[in-house]
């Protein structure tokens, strides 16, 4: 038992209630929470994200911060990590590409270990690895199908998704769980079950939760919540899925209406989808921006080779020792002291 | 930050791909399809379980009665009101529903799912 997760879980399974309870009052709130939050979850996310990121854009870079995780460009027989120590736009540009698609910092982690004795040990811990990249293209696919309630025709790259993803029939025992057929989404379970392994983690290891805040958990129950009212409506409890596409489409052609006849759950689904836009601009989920910004990733590891000038530096009045001599060089050979250049010389 | 310009084109970027659904859909507008009831539907005024239900949990239904069928060798289905129905796609559904394209499809392709009855079922067994 842990404040910090109670009240996470707490307060998605209040936001949960709010629009569950209040989408089954009637058209009233139905169109709150159907029209008003979808409008307004969309603009505070893209607003916030743009307000985010151009202010890191704003903000200066004083110094030249990048990890090298290899050997640095050196002598030529010196052999260069090219892509853990960039020294040009090629390397760093595979450098992100990694980090991005896979993820490879998490790779790196390490769990260290006192093992039966005075040795630290240090040993490869995989697993957050994983369940990261399943999660976040889980999550990806699950964004991409979604799109077939959001256009009219469908495009191809959605039924593709669609095809790739979902295998038709699982019957687990089969009289009491009727999965059958409409088809199981693979990303949908592996979305639910990656998220429930990063809430774990934080729970079981001592260290992750010791560092684990409201702020962490939070995210974590909103998607897990998305999540199991998305599978339980797909599977379990049916929707009416034409109507539901007819709501979304009247938000995206603003021509919004209500169709009759939608269950309370899917207005809660959708609240609960319009809660983690509006919550993402000002959250740690804003690392989807950040990891294209990340200084210690996305710059060259090549300071012995360019100067990094510090943009807060204001320009310095230098008067360098030979102004200082034209200065006073009549006076300094009066006094016998010696200078660099002889008046003779100059003339 | 020397960057600002390859991060503005990143942020258009972002942005044109969030709003993907509004710019894809401008200028259509996409109410929910019609489905049209045969004249022998209208007739029996009701289907084997109410709209409603059917509407949102006809493939459950459909997979109920494959399961019986097939596994069970039942074929009698008895609906809340005590009506009994043989529980049969082409022979039941289809009676009425003959017209597949005009009632099942177009849904279907509204919310893109592509059932796989007609696998081994013909749309229209009776050739109304």
């Amino acid at each position: 038992m842990n404040k910090n997760y109670m009240v996470s879980l707490i307060a998605v399974i209040v936001l949960f209630l709010i629009a569950y309870v209040g989408a089954a009052q009637g058209t009233g709130l139905q169109m709150v929470f159907g029209i008003i939050f979808p409008y307004l979850a969309i603009l505070l996310f893209i607003v916030g994200f743009v307000r985010k990121v151009m202010g890191w854009a704003r903000s200066p870079v004083p110094f030249q911060i990048t990890t090298t995780c290899g050997q640095q460009k050196s002598m030529p027989w010196i052999k260069q990590a090219k892509i853990d120590n960039p020294s040009c736009t090629g390397g760093v540009v595979a450098r992100m590409a990694l980090e991005i698609f896979c993820l490879r910092s998490l790779f790196r982690n390490t769990r260290m270990k006192l093992k039966s004795g005075p040795h630290l040990t240090y040993q490869l811990e995989i697993f957050l690895w994983v369940a990261a990249l399943a999660f976040h293209y889980a999550f990806f696919a699950v964004v991409v199908r979604h799109l077939r309630f959001f256009t009219e025709p469908i495009p191809c790259f959605v039924t593709l998704i669609e095809n790739l993803d979902s295998f038709m029939r699982a019957e687990v025992i089969y009289d009491a769980i009727q999965v059958g057929v409409p088809g199981i989404y693979m990303s949908g379970l592996i979305l639910l079950a990656a998220v429930t392994y990063l809430f774990l983690r934080r729970i079981f290891l001592p260290q992750v939760r010791y560092i684990s805040q409201a702020a962490d958990y939070f995210p974590l129950f909103l998607i897990m919540g998305i999540a199991l009212s998305g599978i339980f409506m797909r599977y379990f409890s049916k929707v009416d899925v034409v109507s539901i596409k007819e709501l979304i489409m009247g938000l995206v052609t603003f021509q919004p209406t209500i169709p009759e006849g939608i269950s309370a759950l899917f207005f809660a689904h959708l609240f609960l989808v319009c809660v983690l836009l509006m919550y993402f601009p000002n959250s740690k989920l804003m690392h989807f921006g950040g990891i294209f910004l990340s200084p210690t990733r996305n710059m060259a590891g090549n300071t012995r080779e360019v100067r990094h000038v510090n943009p807060w530096n204001y320009p310095v009045k230098v008067h360098t020792y030979e102004e200082y001599e034209d200065d006073f060089r009549d006076k300094m050979i009066e006094a016998g002291l010696p200078v660099t250049k002889m008046p003779e010389e100059q003339a | 930050m020397k960057d600002k310009k390859i991060i503005l084109v990143g942020v258009a970027i972002f942005v044109v791909v969030v709003t993907f659904p509004f710019w894809y859909n401008l200028g259509r507008s996409a109410p929910a399809p019609e489905v049209v009831l045969t004249p022998k539907a209208q007739a029996a005024e009701v289907c084997v379980m109410p709209t409603e239900f059917m509407k949102a949990d006809h493939m459950k239904l459909l997979d109920v009665w494959r399961h019986d069928v097939v596994r069970n060798g039942n074929r009698i289905f008895v609906n809340p009101d005590g009506k009994a129905f043989e529980m049969s796609l082409s022979n039941t559904c289809l009676d009425c529903h003959s017209n597949t394209t005009e009632f099942c499809d177009r849904c279907h392709d509204y919310a893109s799912v592509r059932p796989y009855c007609w696998d081994c079922h013909i749309e229209n067994p009776k050739g109304e």
